[in-house]
């Protein structure tokens, strides 16, 4: 025990002994050491920090913003608001003196986010991520950017605050642009440097600057700038990779706080997931997303913090009995209403938003934008003349074709995508990954499994591309694939698993390119797990197939069939993996339709036959 | 077995002990208790000696340098943020926000924040960091510092200590508490911010540059501290000890230049208490006072005021009579009446009212705000004008 004490005590010395060590510089001779090394610190996490940093300017030299570098291979978060002027292709300046062509990957236009890459190296400065549900009122903190687009030597601009603010929601312009449950801090956030880091005292991430409260003083910082929280952007980062437009979620149903404190559910739509998990008018939201929910504002706050599609966790009090579910978020738009909001954005009419001037005014000239598709030259080269006045190229994202050579293999222009480019990527990389487990593509014949439904009922399973047929116990169940689909939602209380088995089988045969459009929709939580899964979409007929894969191993663990919009889909979770012929083959599913579990399936015997001539 | 029951009585003791001492967030290593509970009942008193020793000693080593020494103002701020209010009333127009801010300064629900027009409501609402609303009462203001009071019912409220003020010297570091731009709502805390004291000086020196009734010194911030919603405000030393109450925004005609500033609270430390014990509320509210036979009507000063269309319209002049008393005196259009004698008015009923109380042939002397100023007009019926004889 004394022994103990002793190495305690000497560690304790040992630890604190550099502390102590008085330096003795010049007049600092009478600074207190804990001052010195205060500042030696902040010293130390600035320059480390700095170097992840990026400022953005549009090709033309004009309009740009800031950001910053999250992974070695050159991924960046910088705002969509950014982006929006500055088009696909932009060019990035770090610290270390380079210029780097960068390219768009995805845009969250209602969050204000959007994921660059910077081309030309594996090794870029990477920012270190930190936890932004940690920041505590009061914690220094300070940001990196190009205000007043300040970095024409590459050199950004650090201002140093503390946090005023954490968990704060700042109403979006119509639908765009909705700030929530983001930090405030008193460090100058000032045009320009929109899209740029956040960082704690350590230098760790811990946001994305985009936004201030102006109103009368001009638009310059009064002290008051707004962060998108560094833990929203890291729900949203699977989706941003994906190369996509995203869209932020609702419950589908309105909250508000009544007199007591308590936050209630005030309307909710027929046709919303909450509603078939047993969400009802008057129901007390208790969590959310394992938050305590006190205030409409904390809803709103959790709320805006899921990508859409994600299935979060809600505990409600309906008629005194707790209830936990697992809702699936919707979009807060529709497709086509997203872009038709961001085509109309071209002339914002936000002035929280800390975006030149002549930013601003500019784009007011160029009205909705849809007409000025070609670039005016005559206006560029008066602008050259005139470095110092930022004005973006063009005002709309997705119609801009100029493309730079250096750029151009990496992006590829599509309705509803950022950047086609990446989904494709990432779409090709899990089937990649998914042959590495098996190919069926040759096995396009009759496959028959046998196995046990549950404790008792003996199972056999005919998928071939004609019929899916099934018999358990007595019972027998065909599906004919040239009838429609989604009138044949078999065995009952399945949810449709046949339709979903012939869509299995159909993937794995024919592949991402043959079955119909497949896209990466990104990462997402499974059934409520807290690990997140690739989940590529698949579209046949009118029905849509989400297949997850295992991130890290590649296997398909799961899919979910929805045969039509706002209903529950059939689930499959996908086990056992056993080798045979060479092709892993999953050997135990189970199925589960709504709140409840259709059953478990363990199969015995697994038949793939290669020709579809052999087709019972 | 006695022996462990007493170990056992004296670590309840500890851990409560330190559950009162440490904030309740660091109540989770409290686990670490519980592993030392066996060990604890096990140690002879040597080794508990030793380990005291040893736990002393390493606070007084941590303690004493930069580990330890808190760069974070979070729990500074985690002190504070309770005695905060968000304040809610008139306004909404105009680029005229309808919230300010407050602070508590005692446990029965005194608050103090800016008198202005967001108080010119009958429905003033505070809510509270945690959350909770409540309906305030204006107990009084004062526009010379333009201070004023509020009351919510209850008990117990985390609030400052009046008598536990700071003077702060230029180049301390400050912090800001506020509502700026109204950004909190509900439980929502305050917004802070972080500066220095660039200078302690009298807003008057800047020889009308920033207008100002309040003509004492102030404490100039090197912080953009005042914003929309900022005014009533908390500014507080890095202790989070009351330093000064956050002006409003101020701006320099000539030069567009925002003044961020707090007026020191031993400034206001008599008005505040001038208020708080009734030395300045309106008089017809009080019973005893005898009302004059022939009263003074703002007819008789010649007097119109703006139409009384709320339930607390500002006594602003809109019409002066020609040859009137008032004219005599040197009232203007537009002049916004504050004070009957020594007796504050906060709207066109209490003035009328006030006006009841004096005789019409007594002199009266009106305080009025001008553009800022504060103008004193003495009106005085005319003494070549005998008092008409009125036989009822």
């Amino acid at each position: 025990m004394t022994q103990k004490v002793a190495t305690a005590m000497l560690a304790v010395a040992v630890v604190s002994a550099p502390l102590y060590a008085s330096e003795n510089e010049g007049s600092f001779s009478n600074v207190p050491q804990q001052v010195l090394q205060a500042e030696a610190d902040r010293v130390q996490a600035i320059a480390t920090a700095l170097r992840s940093s990026v400022s953005v300017f549009s090709n033309d030299g004009g309009g740009g913003g800031s950001g910053v570098v999250i992974s070695p291979d050159g991924y960046a978060l910088t705002n969509y608001h950014v982006v929006q002027p500055v088009g696909e292709a932009m060019k990035c300046s770090m610290p270390d003196g380079i210029l780097y062509d960068a390219v768009i990957v995805g845009i969250d236009p209602t969050g204000d986010v959007a994921l660059i890459k910077l081309l030309g190296r594996d090794d870029f400065p990477s920012a270190v991520m930190g936890d932004s549900d940690q920041v505590r009122v009061g914690d220094w903190c300070f940001a990196v950017g190009n205000p007043f687009l300040l970095a024409t030597d590459f050199q950004p601009t650090v201002t140093y605050g503390l946090v005023s603010g954490i968990h704060r929601y700042q109403y979006p312009a119509g639908t765009l642009l909705e700030y929530a449950d983001c930090l405030q801090t008193d460090a100058a956030i000032n045009p320009g440097n929109s899209g740029g880091p956040l960082f704690d005292g350590k230098g760790h991430l811990i946001g994305v600057n985009g936004r201030g409260s102006f109103e009368k003083r001009g638009r310059v910082n009064v002290g008051v700038g707004y962060a998108i929280s560094i833990n929203q952007i890291k729900n949203f980062m699977g989706f941003l990779r994906s190369g996509r437009i995203v869209d932020h979620a609702t419950l589908g149903a309105s909250v508000s706080t009544d007199e007591d404190g308590r936050v209630v559910v005030t309307n909710i739509l027929k046709s919303s997931d909450a509603y078939r998990r047993g969400l009802r008018y008057g129901d007390e939201i208790l969590f959310f997303g394992n938050r305590v929910i006190q205030s409409a504002n904390e809803f709103k706050n959790t709320l805006g913090i899921y990508p859409k599609g994600w299935r979060v966790p809600i505990e409600f009090n309906q008629d005194g009995k707790r209830q936990t579910r697992l809702v699936r978020l919707a979009g807060v738009h529709r497709e086509e209403e997203l872009l038709g909001k961001m085509q109309r954005m071209s002339d914002p009419p936000h002035q929280d938003k800390p975006v030149p001037d002549q930013e601003r005014k500019h784009r007011k000239q160029d009205g909705d934008g849809q007409d000025d598709q070609t670039p005016d030259e005559g206006e560029k080269s008066s602008e050259k003349d005139q470095p110092d006045v930022p004005k973006p190229s063009k005002p709309t994202l997705p119609q801009k074709k100029n493309i730079p050579e250096s750029v151009a293999p990496v992006y590829e222009a599509r309705r509803g995508f950022a950047n086609y480019y990446f989904n494709r990527f990432h779409r090709d990389r899990i089937w990649k990954a998914l042959l590495n487990h098996g190919d069926f593509q040759n096995c396009d014949g009759a496959w028959t499994l046998t196995g046990q439904l549950g404790e008792e009922d003996s199972l056999e399973l005919v998928i071939s591309s004609e019929h899916v047929d099934c018999r358990f116990g007595d019972e027998q169940e065909l599906i004919d694939l040239k009838q429609d689909l989604d009138a044949q939602l078999v065995p009952h209380g399945s949810g449709g698993l046949l339709v979903a088995l012939h869509l299995w089988h159909r993937f794995l045969t024919m592949g991402p390119e043959r079955f119909g459009e497949v896209y990466y929709l990104g990462t997402a939580p499974m059934s409520g797990q807290n690990e997140l899964v690739d989940v590529l979409v698949a579209i046949h007929d009118t029905i849509e197939v989400h297949f997850q894969c295992d991130v890290k191993t590649g296997y398909l663990v799961g899919m979910e069939m929805y045969p039509e919009r706002d209903v529950d889909p059939c689930e499959i979770r996908f086990d056992r993996y056993e080798t045979r012929d060479g092709n892993e083959t999953p050997y135990r599913m189970e199925v589960r339709y709504g709140d409840k579990s259709y059953g478990i399936i363990e199969f015995e015997d697994v038949q793939m036959d290669a020709s579809s001539d052999d087709s019972a | 077995m006695a022996m462990y029951s007493k170990r056992k009585k004296t670590f309840e003791l500890i851990t409560q002990l330190v559950r009162k001492q440490l904030n309740y967030k660091f109540s989770r290593f409290l686990f670490l208790f519980e592993r030392w509970r066996k060990e604890f009942y096990r140690m002879s008193w040597g080794d508990i000696g030793y380990w005291c020793i040893t736990v002393t000693w390493c606070y007084l080593v941590l303690s004493s340098n930069s580990i330890w020494a808190d760069t974070s103002f979070s729990n500074v701020i985690d002190d504070v943020q309770p005695k905060i209010v968000k304040i809610y009333g008139a306004g909404g127009f105009r680029g005229l926000e309808p919230y300010q801010s407050g602070f508590l300064i005692s446990s029965q629900g005194h608050i103090v924040t800016a008198w202005s027009y967001v108080l010119d409501t009958d429905e003033l609402t505070v809510t509270l960091n945690n959350g909770h609303r409540f309906d305030a009462q204006i107990l009084g203001s004062d526009p010379r510092t333009e201070i004023a009071l509020l009351k919510i019912e209850g008990s117990d409220f985390p609030c400052f200590d009046l008598e536990k003020t700071v003077e702060v010297d230029t180049g301390s570091r400050i912090l800001a508490f506020s509502n700026i731009f109204g950004v909190a709502t509900g439980d929502e805390s305050a917004s802070v911010l972080h500066g220095c004291i660039a200078a302690r000086s009298a807003l008057a020196a800047r020889r009308g540059a920033f207008v100002l009734p309040y003509k004492g010194p102030a404490y100039i911030l090197d912080a953009m501290t005042n914003n929309p919603g900022a005014a009533g405000g908390a500014l507080t030393d890095r202790q989070g000890q009351l330093a000064g109450v956050l002006g409003k925004e101020l701006r320099d005609a000539a030069n567009n230049t925002w003044l961020n500033y707090a007026i020191p609270i031993n400034e206001l430390r008599g008005a505040i208490d001038d208020i708080r014990t009734g030395k300045i509320i309106p008089r017809h509210m009080d019973a005893d006072i005898k009302k004059p036979k022939f009263p003074t009507t703002i007819e008789h000063l010649g007097i119109s005021l703006v139409p009384d269309i709320l339930t607390k319209t500002p006594p602003f002049i809109d019409k002066i009579g020609i040859g009137s008393l008032a004219e005599l005196a040197g009232l203007r259009t537009d002049d916004l009446i504050l004070y009957v004698d020594e007796h504050m008015v906060q709207s066109c009923k209490e003035f009328v009212r006030e006006l009841e109380l004096i005789d019409k042939d007594d002199k009266i002397t009106l305080t009025v705000r001008r553009d800022q100023e504060l103008v004193t007009a003495e009106l005085q019926a005319k003494s070549v004008s005998p008092a008409t004889p009125q036989s009822d």
